[in-house]
């Protein structure tokens, strides 16, 4: 299968802390990678910087046959086809759940009203808040938040979606919703780099575990293989730890 | 006057935060000049200034120019407020979707800080409106000026004159308000308001 992303040595640094020192890997259509490690050890800014929210210092990220990181590059362009789930949701409060699903293909690429309500209330359906298309983000719990997020990701018709640990700012009960989405997504194959410390999620649907700390990538595997058989000590007393902390919930 | 001040206060506020170190000093300048010379004294600038570089200039334009620059500069702080009160992530969401920086300003920065300005924009639309008062220093003929002439020709309607400049203000400021009041109805939206401003969740 081709590749559909490229990620080659970024690297990144915030004062003097480089919080990337490295990082390689690639991704073929319809995989899902999940990304685990300890806070602070560059995954959400790893993220950022294949989407070039944030500009990496150095390395290149190509998506398909195009550079992301080429300065010539149309980002807005290359962003329409890359989803981004954030922690926090950030829906456009002012926005309906209809109008936040809606308002990307109608600026961003130009779809018609009415063609572009019809998609976004496909999507609604899609993640199940068909019934919530007239409620603002503040009427929604934070379970629906982020599945209407999901849902403004998916309207783009994106090539990849990275989600940023879309279940972290979530109530324990909340994020069952939340990952059932993103599992029957990943069922429909759709490309996904989740950063997450699901565990279950990572068990039931990832095809690779990549573990990184400090700025690298430590190992990387399939779940079976990081969970019953890590190369590395350092990835077995993790993976130990974040089950213990997080359970197996899906 | 307030629209003068309402499209240039959008504009400084704008460059402020998003306009880099070059145009944020730039529109701070601006912002700090207009802000801190009288409004009186800006009105003679702008009367008696420009006829000395051979350009004429009506009383009503001084005063527009004067009093919707100094405004606009007061505007841009209440919008620049709004602006740094939404959460980062508005921009960066907008920007994850493939807007660019220019169409996430206007479809989604905007609207809310627009939304998030009308309580304050309210009390400097009252100020503007008083702040015309003031363009009589430079013989535009507005309402003070005209009671000024009845007290000349008939000193004793002079109070009379006065109490039915006040009324007419009165008017002026309180139908001003309720429009405004009725516009911040008209656009709420559940969860975005200035912190303090009820018990609802406040601007994040």
């Amino acid at each position: 299968m081709s590749t559909l992303l490229r990620v080659e040595d970024i690297h990144k640094r915030y004062g003097q802390e480089e919080v990337l020192k490295g990082v390689s890997f690639e991704m073929v259509k319809g995989e899902t990678k999940v990304v685990i490690g300890p806070s602070g050890t560059g995954k959400s800014t790893l993220l950022r910087c294949i989407n070039r929210l944030t500009p990496a210092d150095r390395g290149r990220v190509w998506l398909e046959d195009e550079e992301i990181t080429h300065t010539r590059t149309n980002i807005n362009k290359i962003r329409a086809q890359i989803g981004f789930v954030f922690q926090s949701f950030n829906l456009f409060s002012h926005l309906t759940a209809l109008g936040n699903v809606r308002i990307a293909p109608t600026k961003v690429k130009g779809m018609k009203k009415a063609e572009a309500n019809r998609l976004a209330m496909e999507e609604l359906e899609r993640v199940g808040l068909a019934d919530k298309a007239k409620a603002y983000p503040a009427e929604l719990s934070g379970g629906q938040q982020q599945r209407v997020s999901i849902a403004r990701a998916l309207a783009m018709f994106p090539k990849l979606i990275l989600f940023d640990e879309p279940t972290s700012a979530l109530d324990p009960e909340l994020i069952g919703e939340v990952l059932e989405v993103m599992i029957s997504l990943a069922k429909d194959g759709m490309t996904m780099l989740v950063v997450t410390h699901e565990m279950g999620f990572a068990r039931a649907v990832a095809d690779e575990i990549i573990f990184m700390e400090h700025g690298v990538i430590v190992e990387q595997g399939s779940p079976s293989q990081m969970f019953t058989r890590p190369k590395h000590a350092r990835t077995g007393e993790f993976l130990h730890k974040i089950t213990e902390l997080y359970g197996e919930t899906e | 006057m307030i629209t003068v001040g309402f499209v240039i206060g959008t504009l400084v506020a704008l460059l402020q935060v998003y306009g880099g170190r070059t145009l944020g000093t730039l529109a701070r300048i601006y912002e700090w000049i207009f802000r801190s010379i009288p409004a009186l004294v800006l009105l003679f600038l702008f009367y008696y200034g420009p006829p000395r570089f051979g350009v004429d200039i009506s009383g009503f334009m001084a005063a527009t120019l004067a009093l919707g620059f100094r405004s606009s500069a007061y505007q841009s702080q209440i919008f620049r407020g709004a602006i740094q009160c939404l959460a980062s992530g508005q921009m960066m969401a907008a920007r994850s979707v493939g807007m660019s920086r220019i169409r996430a300003i206007f479809s989604i920065i905007l609207p809310q800080a627009f939304r998030l300005s009308v309580p304050g924009w309210t009390n400097e639309f009252s100020s503007v409106i008083k702040d015309t008062t003031l363009a009589y220093a430079v013989g535009f003929n507005e309402i003070l000026r005209t009671a000024r002439i009845v007290m000349d020709s008939a000193y004793e309607l002079a109070m009379l004159a006065f109490i039915a400049v006040a009324v007419v203000f009165l008017v002026l400021t309180s139908a001003g308000n309720a429009a405004m009041g009725g516009l911040e109805r008209r656009f709420r939206i559940p969860g975005l308001q200035m912190p303090g401003a009820g018990s609802e969740d406040q601007c994040r």
